[in-house]
């Protein structure tokens, strides 16, 4: 007589240390087989976009560093960018070059994050996260000299930035762009040279092209399709189009192609921050003329960035007042995971929790 | 650089093969009527040489009078962009076409906006609450919502 078998559902989550913040799958296999799959979220909802109805432009800085909390560099970047746009704000050249070397460290930091967490999720325990961390580190130390805070920086503002970078930043952002390649080379041979990962990562958690376009996915995610799409080349902001850099790709679009792209991007930002030192001259960093409490005129506008983890755009509404009547936050952690029930159904449940590290979300801007 | 796709050029384009789905055009925006988005966005999606491949985003800005949906659309392939608006005029039972058979990416943002702003979508394949739960009372991101005294 053939045993009667039937499918089980699962909660993982939302308190999970794997899950990388406080998210729920509800998964249904089959034996160890994945069959069904739903994401469930918003144990940290907080309400920015209400929030920010009642709060004036400039205060709206501090509440996008809480949306992706590794990359909230790239979070001011881009709602600045917003307001600016709204508000028809030029910054000056000085600022901006600041501006894109912060994002663009901040890019490397959420890369090592999302690195760190692969190597953890599978079995390397504390180690390989360790390495990253260090780097990590050092970038938050060159944050903090900037603007005084290591997470929650709210260093931008309309029209420039908080305060230029002081004197002992440039000597070690100098030593931390020597340095880091090597570092760099260091996770490239954890990775590459790993029987286990290449293993657990290579053909797991396939995504088509044509599907990661139709779900609106953005960033490595994509990129690792082969799509080349990054805002950074195909609509320059800031100074993208004075710097020259490379767009990896990657061709199978699994697991372990994501992984080795965000080391790829990581070269790629150290490239872009050598370019922008070399560029940088002496100016002012904050526009002239623009008040603390800006009144962008009545109208909207939509901003956008290519973040660590995909586009980030802010779409703002203005009625006139000193606080913008609806502020949209575009996430891309939050899309990004539409194509999630692809990539796992038929895989199985060990490859779950390192797929869902690959595509790299933040609790913080899924939720927002 | 991306480009914005020319308004003249789409209007021409919408009132021949969509007839009447255009409200309303101004300098900087088109309005669809908000009984025509699917038709519409389907349209735009298959049209030679717009070929608006990629949703960007999907936002809903409450107006007390209406709602307004705005799509920011672009395409991969052409590199260029387009902004489109519906009014939804009404306050409760508001529904207008679910696009996720357009575009997938629409499922977690019309998820949101359903949740937050209480304007459903037909044809959505899982209408439910994203962020809050089943049973919260009201749509938070309304401009006439207060949180209920504790």
């Amino acid at each position: 007589m053939p045993f009667r078998t039937e499918p089980v559902t699962v909660n993982i989550g939302p308190q999970h240390p794997s899950t990388h913040g406080v998210f729920r799958l509800r998964v249904t296999f089959d034996g160890e087989i994945i069959q069904d799959l739903e994401p469930v979220f918003g144990y940290l909802h907080r309400g920015s976009e209400k929030l920010a109805e009642e709060r004036t432009y400039t205060q709206v800085v501090t509440l996008t560093d809480r949306l992706d909390y590794v990359a909230s560099m790239s979070n001011n970047l881009a709602y600045v960018l917003s307001v600016e746009k709204l508000a028809g704000v030029q910054p000056p050249e000085r600022a901006m070059y600041i501006r894109v070397i912060a994002a663009e460290l901040q890019r490397i930091a959420s890369h090592l994050v999302a690195t760190g967490f692969l190597l953890q999720d599978l079995g390397a325990l504390g180690t390989p996260l360790m390495y990253c961390f260090r780097e990590r580190e050092k970038i938050l130390d060159l944050f903090e000299m900037l603007c005084g805070a290591r997470v929650t920086f709210s260093y931008m503002r309309i029209g420039g930035i908080f305060q230029d970078a002081p004197e002992e930043f440039w000597p070690n952002l100098r030593k931390f762009l020597d340095e880091m390649p090597h570092n760099i080379d260091d996770y490239e041979s954890l990775l590459t040279g790993n029987e286990i990962l290449l293993s657990r990562t290579k053909d797991v958690g396939v995504l088509n092209a044509e599907t990661a376009i139709d779900s609106s996915i953005t960033g490595p995610v994509l990129r690792a399709t082969g799509v080349e799409w990054d805002l950074r080349k195909h609509d320059p902001y800031e100074i993208y189009d004075r710097v020259a850099f490379d767009i990896p790709l990657g061709t199978v679009s699994d697991n372990y192609d994501r992984f080795i792209l965000r080391i790829l991007e990581m070269r790629q930002s150290l490239s872009i921050v050598e370019q922008c030192v070399e560029q940088i001259s002496d100016g002012p960093i904050r526009t002239e003329g623009v008040p603390n409490l800006v009144r962008p005129p009545i109208g909207d506008a939509y901003g956008h960035v290519e973040g660590p983890k995909g586009e980030l755009g802010f779409y703002i509404v203005s009625d006139g007042g000193i606080a913008p009547y609806r502020l949209k936050i575009r996430s891309p952690s939050l899309i990004n995971l539409t194509a999630m029930k692809d990539m796992l159904v038929g895989g199985k449940l060990a490859d779950m929790i390192v797929t869902l590290g690959s595509i790299d979300i933040n609790m913080g801007e899924v939720d927002r | 650089m991306t480009v914005a796709l020319s308004l003249e050029n789409i209007v021409g384009e919408l009132e021949a093969s969509v007839p009447g789905s255009i409200e309303e055009v101004s300098e900087k925006d088109i309005w669809i009527d908000m009984n025509r988005i699917h038709e519409v966005c389907s349209f735009l999606k298959q049209a030679q040489d717009i070929e608006l491949n990629f949703l960007v985003a999907i936002s809903a800005v409450d107006y007390i009078e209406y709602f307004e949906l705005v799509y920011h659309l672009q395409s991969i392939k052409h590199n260029h962009s387009l902004v489109i608006k519906s009014k939804c005029w009404g306050r409760d039972d508001i529904s207008v076409s679910s696009v996720v058979d357009i575009w997938r990416g629409a499922d977690f943002q019309e998820r949101e906006i359903y949740d937050l702003m209480g304007i459903s979508f037909t044809n959505h394949p899982n209408l439910k609450r994203i962020m809050l739960w089943e049973g919260f009372p009201g749509h938070p991101q309304r401009k006439d919502y207060f949180e209920p005294p504790r």
